[in-house]
């Protein structure tokens, strides 16, 4: 039963403003595919153009290899849990978990039988005669899954769901998705703003920005090797620096930064603008990347003084001013037992390799 | 015990003088212009009719008479029950059910297209366009539907124009004139309260039940009507008491033949001169009206304190 889902160049447009620009997306049948971007980066748009709430100005949705145009949402195979839940507050939590059932004429015998099954599936067994607002927050989110496989889709969407939660359940509740997901065997779509949820659930992520794709691929490569400037200061915490590119190699762009020359992986921006010489770029470092490196062992090397220093339990983090830039670097490095050597103050030199940094052009950056 | 706190508490918050103001003015209205009239007119109803002057003398004792002529008629006539009173009184109970019934069926998709679908400017046109007829006083509205159903109105031409009918349709004889005054007078009373009920709900409601592949019809029966419950009810209880107690509309626009209850209350007050049983006839419409009332309120499962939200 489960579906892909193809987007072939797909532009929503509200008036002058564009939500979703020339989006070409190929989602595999038994996926749990995430669409990570801030608010307002029209994530949320393509999913209702995928429910079937509203069509693309232009560009083709296809769900198992059929056209959706002019299908409307109740007769795709598609469901659709709403940020709020939406639960009907008036019936029943087995009233609402068969709905769908109810609205394809099962009798109230089958349908009584088919809740139990799934109450039994979501962990909330004897509870079908609650009223929903006697459950707590996890709960109800669990009967909003329940309410939308019940009517056995082809394609759960997700519209974040786990926002109303508070932090410890909406981690459980990660693993209880993904979890749901292995065992339903059906295509997740998942909208968030959390990289934390993306990453984690996901077998692949998109990542937008402004109605753009910006990079499609696994949580991993999303991480290691952000296609643009934007992933790479979405996705994680980043150190940034920024220079002119002075040399292009197969393996390597060296870019003159005011801190010297510095040598990092470019980005597979997947053919389209890939640095050259003279172009204004971008290193990007992770602070797990960042190395304290007295003896300049590493190619890459940047002074600086320690400016602070905070304890984290399992982590140390430290901040750093360097020369000519208002921002801090940032080390991060696990607490070993062995005593913090170092003093705020101290001048110190830092290290990392080349394949821990990846160069893009300079570019459009998330919001701190 | 529980009573004078609430009372300290509502002095403390709203201070001396508003609080004296706001209780003054609640009392004032409810003792003066609802209990004490209410009072006056059951106990009227209880005695024998007399001329003013001899109001509370000895001969103005209590008795039973105008709710025994409601039933039976004077005591003198032929017939066992007073058929023609209480042929009236059934005839614009049913009457006031199906203007009800007809309010609601034309209201409900108003009203939740206003609360649901149009929204800016284009709504709140609608909006206007549905109070501003009441800006017109009764009377005049009422006179204008006289015209428009009348052997020459505008009706009547339209349709021998188009062919469906060939000589004038007496609109008025047969109290569609009628029907049409009174299920229009109350029409906000009916919109606004369905309005305010369907504006609440989440609009996710009604894509979640799209979603999981319900028709329209399915998703109004299940989930927006049942939300609109308090408000259609609400809705339904004034238009019922109010087309039941319409005088206006009745007069004017009522058939030859016909007669609203109010009526007979009417022409017992001023023609008859005899309060007592106008009086007795408007309680019993009022219980009446109140009692059915509350029994639809209960087949329908709803609770007093839903209305008032």
């Amino acid at each position: 039963m489960s579906a892909e889902v193809t987007l072939e160049n797909v532009w929503i447009r509200f008036g002058d403003f564009v939500a979703a620009r020339a989006v070409d997306i190929n989602i595999r049948q038994g996926e749990f595919f995430s669409f990570l971007g801030p608010s307002g980066c029209g994530k949320t748009t393509l999913l209702r153009a995928v429910s079937g709430f509203l069509s693309p100005s232009e560009g083709r949705v296809l769900i198992g290899g059929k056209d959706m145009a002019g299908i409307g949402p109740n007769k795709r195979p598609t469901a659709l849990i709403f940020q709020n839940l939406a639960l009907f507050p008036l019936m029943t939590v087995w009233e609402n978990i068969t709905f769908a059932l109810e609205v394809r004429g099962v009798s109230a015998a089958r349908r009584r039988k088919r809740a139990d099954e799934l109450l039994e599936l979501i962990a909330l067994p004897g509870q079908g005669e609650k009223m929903v607002d006697e459950l707590s927050g996890g709960q109800r989110q669990r009967v909003a899954i329940a309410r939308a496989l019940a009517a056995e889709p082809g394609v759960l969407l997700l519209d974040e769901p786990l926002s109303a939660l508070d932090l410890k359940l909406r981690q459980h509740m990660r693993t209880e998705l993904r979890d749901i997901q292995q065992r339903v065997g059906i295509t997740f779509i998942y909208i968030t703003h959390d990289q934390g949820e993306a990453l984690t659930m996901s077998d692949n992520v998109a990542v937008m920005r402004e109605g753009v794709i910006e990079q499609v691929a696994d949580g991993n490569t999303i991480y290691d090797r952000p296609a643009t400037a934007f992933v790479a200061s979405f996705v994680g915490e980043n150190n940034l620096l920024r220079g002119t590119v002075s040399a292009v190699s197969r393996a390597a762009v060296t870019v003159d930064t005011g801190l010297g020359a510095i040598r990092a992986r470019a980005a597979d921006s997947g053919g389209k603008g890939s640095l050259a010489v003279g172009d204004d770029a971008y290193v990007f470092i992770r602070p797990e990347s960042l190395k304290f490196d007295e003896e300049k062992k590493m190619d890459n090397n940047i002074s600086a003084q320690i400016h602070q220093q905070e304890f984290e339990g399992s982590f140390w983090q430290v901040f750093f001013s360097i020369k000519g830039s208002e921002r801090k670097l940032k080390l991060s490095m696990v607490n070993d037992g062995s005593a913090m050597s170092h003093q705020p103050g101290q001048r110190v030199t830092l290290g990392f390799a080349p394949e821990l940094a990846v160069a893009t052009p300079a570019g459009p950056l998330a919001a701190e | 015990m529980a009573l004078v706190r609430h009372l300290q508490n509502f002095f403390r918050r709203n201070g001396a003088a508003l609080s004296v103001f706001l209780l003054g003015a609640v009392g004032f209205w409810i003792l003066f212009m609802i209990v004490l009239p209410q009072l006056f007119m059951v106990d009227f109803s209880f005695r024998v009719n007399l001329p003013p002057p001899k109001w509370g003398t000895p001969e103005h004792h209590y008795t039973l008479e105008h709710y025994r002529y409601m039933v039976y008629g004077s005591a003198g006539s032929e017939s066992s029950f007073n058929v023609i009173d209480l042929q009236v009184f059934f005839k614009t109970i049913v009457a006031a059910i199906f203007v009800t019934i007809f309010d609601v069926a034309l209201c409900y998709p108003i009203a939740y297209y206003l609360a649901q679908v149009a929204h800016g400017g284009w709504a709140r046109l609608m909006v206007l366009s549905l109070i501003v007829p009441f800006w017109v006083n009764e009377i005049l509205r009422a006179f204008a539907f006289r015209i428009i159903f009348g052997a020459s109105g505008v009706l009547n031409k339209g349709l021998m124009a188009l062919g469906i009918i060939d000589e004038p349709y007496d609109f008025i004889r047969e109290n569609f004139a009628l029907y049409a005054g009174l299920g229009y007078a109350f029409i906000l009373l009916m919109i606004f309260p369905i309005y305010n009920a369907i504006e609440s709900l989440d609009k996710n409601q009604i894509e979640a039940a799209r979603d999981l592949g319900s028709p329209w019809w399915r998703i109004h029966w299940r989930v927006v009507i049942p939300f609109a419950k308090p408000g259609i009810t609400s809705g339904c209880t004034m238009v019922f008491m109010l087309t039941a107690g319409a005088l206006a509309a009745p007069q004017i626009l009522g058939g030859p033949s016909s007669l609203w209850f109010t009526q007979i209350i009417y022409q017992a007050f001023n023609q008859a001169g005899n309060w007592s049983r106008g009086s007795a006839y408007a309680i019993i419409l009022l219980a009446s009206c109140i009692a059915l009332v509350l029994l639809l309120m209960r087949a329908f499962k709803v609770r007093l304190g839903e209305i008032a939200r």
